[in-house]
């Protein structure tokens, strides 16, 4: 080889090229908005049909996560997501479309090892530092309590 | 029988010939520039099949049916195939040619494999160990996709330096015959690892092992690169690509308007959306059977080398913070047998 | 006008989310993994010190759609459990406040693993 690692890593750098962030940043922005905006929707509706604001926000999310997972199973959703990058990655629906793709994708390995398995595989990391980080809050929490 | 020159390099005896070849491809590689000339075109990634796996190995299935028939040859006439491809412990193969009931050799050499099937299968021919032997290899987005990135309905966002694994399968039959093209040389690759960790980044994984096959090819074997009308390497994509000409541009070698890479061919890179290019072992087995061999053959290239490329890499081995070693192997490709 | 600005200002929060964590895909690299998962944590934090709060009070649903607001949610769920059942809130807290959107995610996949085809993603228009 004519060149170490150390400027090879260099010249890799240079020709990586990176994403056209002009474009990138402001489709996130506005895809991901857009579905902040659906979720306004149905938070007014529930709302509207006489549920309190905690409700609403869960039904919200149920709803969400159905449309995610109805354009996931239609694979529409990963053509949004081309466009939508974070736009689409951030929103819950997001969340939604990581646990549903693989659930499909991996059927062909049967329902237990397949789907049951992997539904979690892109997801599961979400899940477990949330509630691991919502843990730690619970303790420190707790121990405030016990002292005020 | 072949002689060995030095440092890797094979040089073969003369009258090695890659009596037919086939490439069957996916849809979006059918639509693609290269899209006329392929034996086979699928409709869908499917190919009728309830398995991405078993969609890939019907893929190989098909080049491998369509070579043979092209050369006119039966099954028995082949005694040794050499075959890989991407997934684990090469299934796509071993599924793919399980009927044949001819005697298998499986290689992994991720996508350099069409070039390491095709060094073994012109090896055994020029040593006339048995009549002819056929080299196959192919890759299936949806199959490498799910095994080595996301389910395919995820909508994860793909880096700019990330590649497109090609749906393509490419087979040649090798013996030894008067008709070009011609397999001269060979260069058997060294596994070079230029440190580089980001498995999205294949290409700039791949250039050094590129680089260090191609130079070495051409010290052993006394040659400049202006004595060949081509140099194709196997899917650098364009990151890879331009490493590769800088590497060569600090030896003061320009090879911009020699070199072509197979993963920037198959695809029309404004149009379809494959961000750096295609990949896999399909893209350059397809791009060698349907568009290089065909044009040697009908002499509108005259020497040319195919080094196809590989990433060695798992994604276990890269989760663990490994870097990622690459390979290339060159062929010297000739339509004059001496 | 009043659900124009609400619907304006939830657009634009929400937005913001997403635009931050293109900037992290893009500038650093990270995983969609990674940056969900840091997404989350963060909105636990920011429920936890009671800075979130506030902002789905001004942009609704462009704070609570965000992986962020389910952060959020699970910080505010292990409050209110401690609230009631003190030490054994810090093991309920957690997943009864995320329970809808989990669910509701495990229960769809489920039935869309079961009624939908796999679809083929090299077709592209």
């Amino acid at each position: 080889m004519n060149i170490s690692k150390q400027e090879y890593e260099q010249v890799a750098k240079k020709h990586a090229g990176s994403s056209k962030m002009y474009i990138t940043i402001p489709k996130a922005f506005l895809i991901g908005g857009f579905i902040c905006c659906i979720g306004e929707f149905f938070m007014n509706l529930y709302q509207y049909i006489g549920n309190d604001n905690e409700k609403s926000a869960a039904f919200t999310s149920i709803t969400l996560v159905l449309i995610s997972a109805l354009l996931t199973g239609f694979g529409l959703y990963e053509r949004i997501a081309k466009h939508g990058g974070a736009g689409t990655l951030v929103p819950i629906t997001g969340f939604a479309n990581a646990v549903v793709s693989p659930a499909l994708e991996f059927k062909t390995e049967g329902y237990v090892l397949g789907t049951g398995a992997k539904m979690f595989v892109i997801a599961g990391p979400v899940i477990v530092y949330g509630i691991a980080a919502a843990f730690v809050y619970g303790i420190i929490y707790w121990i405030m309590g016990l002292f005020s | 029988m072949a002689k060995y020159v030095t440092d890797g390099t094979v040089e073969l005896n003369g009258g090695v010939s890659v009596h037919s070849f086939a490439a069957a491809v996916g849809k979006m590689e059918g639509d693609g520039p290269l899209g006329d000339c392929f034996d086979y075109i699928a409709k869908g990634a499917e190919l009728g099949e309830k398995t991405w796996e078993k969609a890939e190995s019907k893929l190989q299935q098909y080049a491998f049916d369509i070579a043979l028939s092209k050369g006119h040859l039966i099954k028995d006439d082949i005694s040794f195939i050499f075959a890989g491809d991407l997934l684990n412990q090469c299934t796509g193969s071993a599924y793919g040619l399980r009927e044949l009931n001819i005697p298998f050799i499986g290689l992994y050499g991720a996508c350099s494999t069409m070039a390491e099937s095709l060094a073994m299968a012109s090896l055994f021919a020029d040593g006339k160990i048995g009549e002819f032997c056929a080299a196959v290899t192919s890759s299936h987005f949806c199959s490498a996709e799910r095994q080595f990135r996301f389910p395919i309905n995820y909508g994860g966002v793909r880096t700019p330096t990330a590649q497109w694994t090609a749906t393509a399968s490419g087979c040649c039959i090798v013996g030894c015959a008067e008709q070009p093209p011609f397999v001269r040389k060979i260069t058997i690759g060294k596994i070079v690892d230029m440190g580089v960790k980001d498995a999205n980044n294949m290409g700039s994984a791949m250039a050094g092992a590129a680089y260090d096959s191609i130079t070495r090819h051409l010290r052993n074997t006394g040659k400049a690169v202006t004595d060949f009308d081509a140099i194709y390497t196997g899917d650098l994509g364009q990151v890879g690509s331009d490493i590769l000409h800088e590497l060569f541009a600090r030896d003061k070698v320009n090879i911009e308007n020699i070199h072509k890479d197979c993963g920037l061919m198959l695809y029309d890179m404004e149009k379809q959306d494959v961000h750096a290019g295609g990949s896999g072992c399909g893209c350059s087995a397809s791009v060698l059977c349907g568009h290089i061999l065909p044009r040697i053959k009908s002499g509108e290239l005259h020497n040319v080398l195919f080094a196809a490329t590989g990433a060695l890499m798992s994604t276990t081995i890269v989760q663990q913070g490994e870097s990622i070693p690459g390979i290339s192997h060159v062929i010297e490709l000739s339509d004059k047998c001496i | 006008m009043d659900i124009f600005m609400e619907y304006v200002r939830a657009f634009v929060v929400g937005g913001l989310f997403c635009a931050v964590g293109q900037v992290l895909i893009d500038l650093t690299k990270l995983t969609p993994a990674r940056i969900l998962v840091a997404y989350v944590v963060a909105g636990t934090v920011l429920g936890a010190i009671g800075w979130y709060q506030p902002l789905v009070d001004f942009a609704g649903a462009g704070a609570t759609v965000p992986l962020t607001g389910f952060g959020n949610l699970l910080a505010q769920g292990i409050r209110k459990a401690v609230d009631k059942d003190g030490f054994l809130g810090i093991f309920t807290g957690g997943f009864t406040a995320c329970a809808a959107g989990v669910t509701a995610a495990i229960i769809f996949g489920l039935i869309v693993a079961l009624i939908f085809k796999r679809t083929d993603r090299t077709r592209q228009e």
